[in-house]
């Protein structure tokens, strides 16, 4: 044991200390990298690494059969400009993104508002609006299949019984981005009006009481107090909304799977299909970057927009 | 520790249950009326779906088969359950589920928690730069990554495992970030006091910042083991042994199996949507609260 002795010996005098003292008093003390390692880790290899990864085979024909890949620079990119099928997905991306953000951030407005009045029954309010939001999507969409069943689905049940024509709910071309909108307001408004119910619940009453006292009228101050007041709120749903439906996949291929005629397909399906279903890793990952680029000239565009108003 | 009791009660505050603003109704009975009416209709179109469901996951499949707009076309029966569950599938990919959800809330809560201490508080060098690719990596979307992503699953040989499943999901940077600005917001002399008793960096972290974070931890916790849960697009992709999938996978599979046989969809559906009605009903006031404690809400 004396032979490791030295090493539990004070450095050499030239030499800095291995651990610095620490600097009591400075505040400069803190927490080594140590503590952020065990995310860097996976960040860098199921992160970073893909993100680069990705970048690199969308200039390659990578592809998932066991052939060599080789450099075909940006090929992919002209290709995908070309592609009919990109700007058709692209275009049915951005229509579910405008057919689902409005009604997604104006219910949940709607539904706040009057939960936030203090009618009796909170919670059941507050299950009813949020408890699809928990929902796995293959459930709500097994449920919302069955609504839009052809011949005794509730909806058409419904329609009939108005005395309407039945609804090719998922057959129509020019109904089932429609009905895909519905389903998706259903299942995940509760998550915006759990933001702006917790944005009303926050809010200073002092300027509602003022505006009561000089006699303004409940819409008056909905209007002019209340509305105002979640102005940064309603920017933050919406921006955060407009994102998540970009990025709609999930939902869409498991109840249409892009039809019919591929009238619902959107850009990630597209993905999806030239990566796993046509082998193409490369072309995919061209395409991802494609979407890649939408996604970070809207939220630039959001940040410039929103920012110039305040 | 009497310093936790305030912090604590601050975090609470903006969402304990309170009445709503009477006076947005004013005193008039007509507006009451109008929004208690306005807000039934809204509740009862949202559970309509729901109602729909459970009513149908309780015939027979000739009778669900009838037209009519009656729920209830013909005798209740458990028949749909019965014939799910001697399948056996659902339990199966009910158990992935949580095994699957329950490791990568453990796991993205244990190390963004540790990031998030580390980005707040460190000194090592290169913490700036790390810290902003972090922030900037939010703004990735995960949909874009699986294409490279299972290329590096097909060359760790890790396709059709549980680990492809569950490692990439636990890098959630947003949470970071989240857990990083309420840690900003801790005044550092409680830490101070605790470094010149000679406490060490990790019982510093566990012993006074931790127990101060608590509502965060929580809030982070639920949306992360929530995301897990219902994600869908990578382990659809990742799995193919139908014993491996996770419920949303499993269910889609055998979506168009179930041809025209709605009653057992509804009841594998509802099978599949109680676990988390039942943490919704239990846990309802912490999830309303943790929207606005994720510094989402109140902006």
């Amino acid at each position: 044991m004396t032979t490791i002795a030295p090493t539990g010996a004070p450095a050499p005098a030239g030499e800095p200390p291995v651990v610095p003292a620490p600097r009591r008093g400075t505040g400069r003390r803190g927490p080594g990298m140590l503590f952020v390692l065990p995310f860097a880790v996976p960040f860098a290899l199921f992160l970073v690494w893909p993100v680069v990864q990705g970048l690199w085979m969308s200039l390659t024909d990578s592809s998932l059969t066991l052939r060599d890949t080789s450099f075909v620079g940006l090929d992919n990119y002209a290709e995908a400009f070309g592609d009919p099928d990109v700007w058709s997905s692209l275009g049915n991306t951005v229509f579910f993104t405008a057919a689902s953000s409005v009604p997604l951030v104006l219910i949940a407005l709607a539904m706040a508002l009057l939960v936030h009045s203090g009618l009796a029954g909170q919670w059941v309010w507050r299950l009813s609006f949020f408890a699809p939001y928990l929902l796995p999507v293959t459930v709500v969409t097994l449920i919302w299949t069955w609504l839009y069943q052809p011949e005794v689905g509730l909806g058409n049940e419904l329609l009939g019984s108005l005395g309407l024509e039945p609804v090719g709910w998922l057959s129509d071309e020019a109904v089932t981005m429609w009905s895909v909108a519905a389903l998706t307001v259903w299942w995940t408004v509760g998550f915006n009006f759990l933001l702006y119910l917790a944005a009303l619940q926050s809010l200073p009453s002092a300027y509602d009481e003022a505006a009561a006292l000089d006699g303004a009228g409940a819409w008056r101050r909905l209007w002019s107090v209340t509305l105002p007041q979640l102005r940064r709120t309603s920017v933050l749903v919406a921006m955060l909304q407009i994102l998540a439906s970009l990025k709609v996949f999930d939902q869409i291929y498991i109840l249409t799977k892009g039809g019919p005629n591929g009238s619902t397909r959107p850009i990630l399906e597209y993905v999806y299909d030239i990566g796993f279903t046509g082998y193409r890793l490369g072309y995919a990952s061209a395409v991802s970057y494609v979407f890649f680029a939408l996604v970070i000239v809207v939220s630039l565009a959001q940040l410039r927009l929103f920012r110039q108003e305040d | 520790m009497s310093t936790t009791t305030p912090v604590a009660r601050t975090m609470r505050r903006p969402h304990r249950e309170t009445a709503g603003s009477p006076l947005l109704l004013g005193h008039g009975r007509l507006p009451r009326v109008l929004a208690g009416t306005a807000l039934t209709v809204l509740a009862a179109v949202w559970l309509l779906p729901f109602l729909w469901a459970v009513a149908t996951s309780f015939q027979s499949e000739q009778d669900v088969a009838k037209p009519g707009l009656s729920p209830f076309k013909g005798a209740f029966t458990l028949d749909a359950y019965q014939q799910i569950l001697e399948r056996g599938n659902v339990t199966v990919w009910a158990a992935n589920s949580f095994l699957v959800a329950g490791l990568v809330t453990l796991i993205t809560v244990v190390i963004s928690t540790l990031a998030a201490y580390g980005f707040s508080r460190g000194t090592f060098r290169g913490r700036r730069a790390l810290l902003a690719v972090t922030v900037a990596a939010v703004m990735v979307p995960p949909q874009l990554l699986v294409v490279p992503l299972f290329e590096q699953m097909l060359m760790f040989n890790l396709v059709d495992t549980y680990a492809a499943m569950i490692l990439p999901q636990v890098v959630a940077p947003m949470m970071v970030f989240i857990l990083k600005r309420f840690f900003d917001s801790i005044p550092r002399e409680l830490e101070e006091a605790a470094r010149l008793d000679g406490a060490s960096e990790v019982r510093v972290f566990l012993s006074v910042v931790l127990p101060l974070s608590r509502p965060i931890v929580a809030a982070v916790s639920i949306f992360v083991f929530i995301g897990a849960w219902n994600n869908f697009m990578w382990p659809f992709i990742v799995t193919n042994d139908p014993d491996l999938m996770t419920l949303p996978v499993g269910l889609a599979t055998v979506k168009d199996a179930f041809g025209i046989q709605y009653a057992q969809a509804m009841a594998s559906a509802l099978l599949a949507a109680l676990p988390l009605i039942v943490v919704f009903l239990l846990f309802q006031r912490r999830i309303v609260s943790s929207v606005a404690t994720t510094g989402l809400g109140g902006a």
